[in-house]
């Protein structure tokens, strides 16, 4: 056991580093800074550096554009990318369908679209839950029926993050509505350029638009774009949802959030102390900072455990319940740090806590991972 | 960066859990902790015999060069067992004040002493009017020629009765908040003018409040440097800190374990009663508080490891500690509300290893001490960074 960096570990930090500091523009530095959206030029500006450097996507392998990195450098690189104001990674193309279309996908699949994920020339997102399907998602009502070579789709997906950026969505479909629930799915990959896909926008309680509802209205879909085999989608679903999981936990993010609320915190002064002088509210912030600190080594270890043997595994729920945890905590303090200052949306203070709520219900509520453990782990 | 255990770490800990396993049943750490001095000076000679009372002291002061990696193993299969013997006071607390404070040969010879096994220390810091903080010391030493006469009362000194000498810190200069002005001392068991009250502490341990009237101790008494002991009594605790998080985490283990056991096979209404998905997801949350615990505990490792600048290593340990007592708490009460009226039970072991966890929390600080003092280091780093000159209290004068 040897928990500490090696000299190698702390020169890639270094690197890692300097990288961000010569390569993120500094407009979208200030945009991070300042906690105002991103524009989709802003993130594919971002990611074309990245892919300059060979760091878009660290996990994919290295045949395939992926790096070579420890666990523990991959975790010093997602510590430095939030510690350095850099834009998130938008998971679904880079985290969510590659993997999938990696281990389950045909040559074909992978020569298409890893390259073009790289490239930014495709901007996915993710076609799952629908207005009837949210914790029991293998209820899932949208239809793909066979019509010759093609797929014809039809159903509601909602709550889509950034889907009016995308040109491509990875669908859940129903194809055999005959055998039980969780057996008839199938994980199809849809040009939203195809006639028939609608894309509503969702404006949220913060005000913000992130999400969407995506119509799929007799989509006609070549079954070459299924991924795997019909009806094994929900396996493939899963297999998504453990790597989803550990992404949404947000630690690094987190640490970010974390220097936000000193910085608040800090430009709060009363009679010339600032509020980061109160023991009462500092001891407040050092409480979360303190579980924050606890959660990211129980990611390392997680990172550790994976690379011992593959999968993430149900781990990874636990993992996605205490950093999104985490997450409300952190701006629940932000909403307060603010004072009446939090009431003006131009501070984003409030904003933060009210968008967050959005945490412990994506990616699988809160409660649903704490089923999921009970079972699979815990054998309850 | 590695969470596997090397060869040397697997064959440690595989023989601490052998020894865990053979004895420490309950019902013979029942009759160890209503023994005479609540744990057995035979499993002591065994800890010898096994190495583990010099396994974290460096090589040059007769240790086997481990480091806190080899505590931390050690303290967690401890905590499993409930095990009784004084291996913090005697190793972690005095062990560590004569490794990192001892100027003398004397003070070599003891801790050769102590890692054979021949010698029991204990600390004793806390006063009744300093809760947890070891810079309010009002026990005072005067100096008599090259003598320290020593007035005052310390409380809550693990294990005091057994000890034969004690780490003791007395004012010898200033006020009573100073943190200037602190000497670390030993003080022999029989030294006249001393007085113990010993008892047995609420969850099995032994505990002692001592009493100094005119307590003459000579120069070479004296750790680290006259005035200056604090730096060395926080790196003691925080070393003691360690040693109680995995403590902590070997508890939590078995209560975990237990109480999912009993989940499973306690049924009522003609079901096991973790069927219900209300005791499931508290379950679920016992599973994560243990898994953050656990991994805090190594946080505070590798401060331990790396031990540059202080206040880094000091908050690092304030950290650990708030994280250990939060989930040890929730993780105690959970298994005895879900072990229901057996987990209140005397009889029952899930009840020991919750009393342990509950004193385990006060242990050298609480919540509120450890996240009043994280804030405050953390302002202090912030103003003024400090150079790593905490690593040159390892004595200089040891030949």
């Amino acid at each position: 056991m040897d928990l500490t960096f090696t000299a190698q570990e702390r020169a890639f930090r270094a690197e890692v580093r300097a990288f961000i500091a010569a390569e993120l523009p500094a407009a979208v530095r200030a945009k991070m800074v300042a906690g105002d959206e991103l524009s989709k030029e802003d993130y594919v500006a971002w990611q074309q550096r990245l892919n300059a450097r060979g760091w878009l996507a660290p996990n994919w392998p290295v045949k395939y554009g992926g790096t070579d990195w420890s666990v523990v450098e991959k975790h010093i690189f997602d510590e430095e990318m939030a510690l350095g104001n850099a834009p998130r990674q938008i998971p679904f193309g880079i985290s969510m369908v590659a993997p999938v279309i990696i281990a389950f996908g045909n040559e074909e699949q992978k020569a298409r679209y890893l390259p073009r994920i790289l490239s930014s020339e495709d901007w996915w997102c993710q076609g799952y839950s629908e207005p009837g399907s949210g914790s029991d998602l293998a209820s899932l009502q949208t239809r793909a029926e066979r019509d010759g070579d093609h797929y014809l789709i039809n159903g509601t997906k909602t709550w889509i993050t950034l889907a009016q950026y995308a040109n491509m969505i990875f669908v859940l479909a129903r194809t055999d509505p005959s055998v039980s629930k969780q057996k008839g799915i199938s994980f199809i990959l849809v040009d939203m350029t195809t006639p028939g896909v609608t894309v509503r926008p969702i404006v949220t309680i913060d005000g913000g638009h992130e999400i969407n509802e995506v119509h799929l209205e007799n989509v006609r879909v070549p079954v070459e774009n299924l991924v795997g085999k019909e009806g094994e989608g929900w396996t493939y679903a899963k297999f998504l949802l453990e790597h989803e999981r550990n992404g949404t936990a947000g630690v690094a993010g987190s640490f970010q959030l974390l220097e936000r609320l000193k910085h608040v915190a800090a430009e709060q002064k009363t009679d010339g102390r600032s509020l980061l002088d109160d023991d009462r509210f500092a001891e407040k912030i050092a409480q979360v900072e303190i579980e924050l600190t606890a959660l990211s080594y129980a990611q390392l270890r997680s990172l550790a455990a994976e690379k011992a043997g593959a999968s993430p595994g149900p781990e990874s729920s636990f993992i996605k319940i205490t950093g999104t945890e985490i997450q409300q905590s952190l701006t629940e303090l932000m909403r307060d740090a603010g004072g009446y200052t939090s009431f003006d949306p131009a501070t984003h203070n409030a904003l933060w806590y009210f968008n967050f709520r959005k945490a412990s219900i994506y990616a699988g509520s809160n409660e649903i991972q704490r089923n999921i453990i009970a079972k699979r782990i815990l054998g309850l | 960066m590695d969470f596997s255990l090397s060869a040397d770490q697997t064959m440690i800990k595989d023989s601490v859990d052998r020894f865990v396993a053979d004895a420490y049943s309950f019902d013979a750490r029942t009759r160890l902790a209503d023994s005479e001095e609540g744990f057995s000076r035979e499993h002591w000679r065994t800890f010898a015999g096994l190495g583990w009372l010099g396994i974290a002291f460096p090589e040059d002061r007769g240790g086997f060069g481990g480091t806190a990696v080899e505590t931390m193993i050690l303290m967690e299969a401890f905590g499993k067992g409930l095990v009784l013997e004084p291996f913090v006071p005697t190793v972690v607390l005095g062990g560590s004040a004569l490794a990192f404070g001892g100027t003398s040969n004397a003070h070599r010879e003891l801790l050769e002493r102590l890692i054979e096994g021949e010698l029991l220390l204990s600390l004793a810091y806390a006063e009744s009017g300093s809760r947890y903080d070891p810079s309010i010391v009002e026990t005072r030493a005067r100096r008599e020629g090259s003598d320290l006469v020593i007035d005052g009362a310390k409380i809550g000194v693990p294990f005091g009765a057994a000890a034969d000498k004690l780490v003791v810190s007395v004012r010898t200069k200033g006020e009573r908040h100073d943190a200037h002005g602190i000497t670390l001392v030993l003080v022999d068991r029989d030294a006249p003018g001393l007085s113990r009250r010993d008892y047995r502490t609420v969850d099995g341990q032994r505990a002692s409040d001592l009493r100094f009237a005119g307590v003459r101790v000579p120069a070479d008494a004296i750790l680290a440097e006259v005035d200056e002991g604090l730096p060395l009594l926080e790196r003691v605790l925080d070393y003691g800190l360690g040693a109680l998080a995995a403590e902590a985490v070997g508890l939590m283990t078995v209560m975990q374990r237990t109480t999912l056991a009993y989940l499973k096979t306690r049924e009522q209404f003609g079901v096991p009663i973790g069927s219900f998905q209300a005791l499931q997801h508290r379950a679920v949350d016992m599973l994560i508080q243990l898994e953050l615990a656990r991994s805090i505990c190594y946080y505070g490792t590798v401060a331990l490891l790396e031990d540059g600048d202080a206040r880094a290593r000091s908050k690092a340990l304030s950290a650990t500690k708030v994280q250990i007592a939060r989930s040890g708490r929730y993780v105690g009460q959970q298994a005895i509300q879900l072990h229901g009226g057996i987990g209140m039970s005397e009889e029952y072991a899930v009840g020991h290893y919750f009393k342990r966890m509950s004193m385990l929390e006060l242990a050298l600080g609480d919540v509120d001490y450890h996240l009043h003092r994280f804030v405050a280091l953390g302002r202090q780093s912030a103003e003024k960074p400090q150079a790593t000159e905490t690593k040159k209290l390892v004595t200089a004068g040891v030949a």
